[in-house]
């Protein structure tokens, strides 16, 4: 990880200026120190130097800024930094564990579930925190819930395939 | 997007105490629409005054008189995931879950789902008149593409529909919405909550200027027994209603005792009508009967070059889901077919 934060000076237009927000992410403690209306995944990609996590649309749209927060998937261009305060947030760096792809990661790559890659690191995310919902239980339902995710390439059968093999995997742990 | 101050509100108190004090602040919750908004620099703030680090309202808790209040701060899809809300008001749970996405759900809060602007294509075109954004410069959908706009409470200012789909639940169930400002604490039924344009189409709702959702009560009968929310979309996930219905039934010896029918997306605010619901009092439902009520509720539509269809489209929705009311089960939850 990037340690090496940029400091981004005040506007000279006005008096607003950056302040330090605390998060844990990938389960690292970063101390950040950002304008009030730098986003989430801005304040990932530059200035925590976490790039995995993409910025597509930038307005809710396509997903490919899906992390965890605290657990739970949400869309980091639509939440600003500063309102994450003392959150655990979860990126693509960190699905990994020991040196150990996550289930998905290796599914993903087994069910040949992306041809860019641009939308991967937003489904992976997404899907995780799906699992942990554990509200979808058919194929449609993973389908519905994964609506979020849009995938421009067009592996979405790949991506539910991937989907729907781990969480039945799961099932029978 | 503009640059704006920031301030972390510890309470509700706090929160109103600091959009009186600041310059042009205004509250964010789940954000997924204000900030949306204001990349698009169609608003903006001076100060944001952040309300979900609030420890309050947060809950969905039992009502003495056995309704439910819905935390404003707690999120759309926690809501619609309770047990008391699945269990009791099984309609609210549906049509929540069949807006948006799953992310956008676990970011939204109740109070902020009440709030959200419409997604008119020329409210979003800063280039374009458009009377909600701009008071007094014209409605450009009227004359253009119109196939997403109103058919309901329409005048020459705004054309423009209400998008949310748990607000549809909402009104058919008769909410109350709890509010706290700079004047008090006061409790608007929902009906009475949002707008119809008016002379003031940049008015959405009828809360004052520094009021804040602390929450929604729901009356005790949740219509839980029969019960249906139908959404007709263009893309069958993740798309705003072309036309959504929600009904609720209560049904006593085969026949109906009280029906709730709102619509969705047919208007500038959730769509109810008094006369089509006294009409089914008493009736033994049926597709005949069930038509004649929509033909009440539709009786005043217009439509425009584009949206016309939404008049035999929303007629026929209505039959369809109080059919479905009849039976729940024949629904199926989010975007698969259902019946």
């Amino acid at each position: 990880m990037n340690t090496n934060f940029p400091d981004i000076p005040a506007s000279p237009k006005t008096t607003f200026s950056a302040r330090p927000v605390t998060l844990r992410i990938n389960g690292n403690p970063v101390e950040l120190n950002v304008l009030p209306w730098v986003s989430l995944l801005d304040a990932l990609r530059e200035y925590a130097g976490l790039t995995g996590t993409k910025k597509g649309c930038d307005h809710g749209q396509c997903g490919a800024c899906t992390v965890l927060c605290d657990g739970e998937r949400i869309l980091s261009c639509l939440t600003l930094a500063v309102m994450k305060e003392g959150s655990e947030i979860t990126t693509i760096e960190g699905v990994a564990q020991d040196g150990e792809l996550h289930p998905l990661q290796k599914a993903f790559i087994e069910h040949d579930a992306f041809q860019c890659g641009y939308c991967t690191p937003g489904q992976i995310c997404s899907a995780i925190g799906l699992l942990r919902e554990g509200k979808a239980e058919t194929r449609d339902e993973v389908k519905e819930l994964m609506s979020g995710n849009l995938c421009r390439c067009g592996a979405n059968t790949n991506i539910i395939d991937a989907i729907m093999d781990v969480k039945n995997l799961s099932a029978h742990e | 997007m503009n640059n704006f101050d920031y301030f972390r509100a510890a309470s509700v108190q706090e929160a109103i105490g600091l959009s009186v004090e600041e310059d042009d602040a205004k509250y964010i919750a789940g954000g997924t629409n204000l900030i949306d908004l204001m990349k698009y620099n169609l608003t903006d703030a001076h100060t944001l005054v952040d309300l979900t680090k609030i420890r309050d309202h947060h809950e969905i808790q039992e009502l003495p008189d056995g309704g439910l209040r819905l935390g404003a701060f707690e999120t759309n899809a926690k809501t619609a995931w309770h047990p008391l809300v699945e269990g009791r008001y099984p309609l609210l749970s549906r049509a929540i879950l069949a807006g948006a996405t799953a992310q956008i759900r676990n970011m939204a809060t109740n109070g902020g789902n009440l709030l959200q602007k419409t997604r008119c294509y020329y409210f979003y075109d800063a280039n374009v008149p458009c009377n909600k954004r701009e008071p007094g410069s014209g409605c450009s959908a009227i004359g253009g593409y119109n196939r997403i706009m109103a058919i309901l409470g329409t005048n020459e200012h705004c054309i423009a529909v209400f998008p949310s789909d748990m607000c549809v639940a909402l009104a058919a169930l008769d909410a109350v919405v709890n509010v706290e400002g700079p004047q008090g604490a006061r409790s608007i039924p929902f009906a009475d909550f949002h707008r119809l344009p008016g002379n003031t189409p940049q008015l959405d709702n009828n809360l004052q200027e520094g009021e804040i959702i602390t929450g929604i009560d729901l009356p005790a009968n949740g219509y839980a027994q029969n019960y249906s929310y139908l959404k007709i979309r263009d893309r069958n996930s993740y798309a705003f209603a072309l036309v959504s219905v929600a009904t609720g039934l209560k049904l006593e010896d085969g026949h109906i005792q009280s029906a709730r029918i709102a619509l969705g997306g047919v208007a500038h605010k959730p769509w109810r009508d008094e006369a089509a619901e006294n009409f089914l009092k008493e009736k033994e439902p049926s597709v005949p009967v069930f038509r004649e009520a929509a033909e009440i509720m539709l009786a005043g539509a217009v439509g425009y070059e584009h949206n016309a269809f939404k008049i035999e489209l929303a007629k026929r929705a209505i039959v369809r889901n109080c059919m479905m009311a009849l039976n729940p089960e024949t629904q199926v939850p989010g975007a698969g077919p259902s019946l």
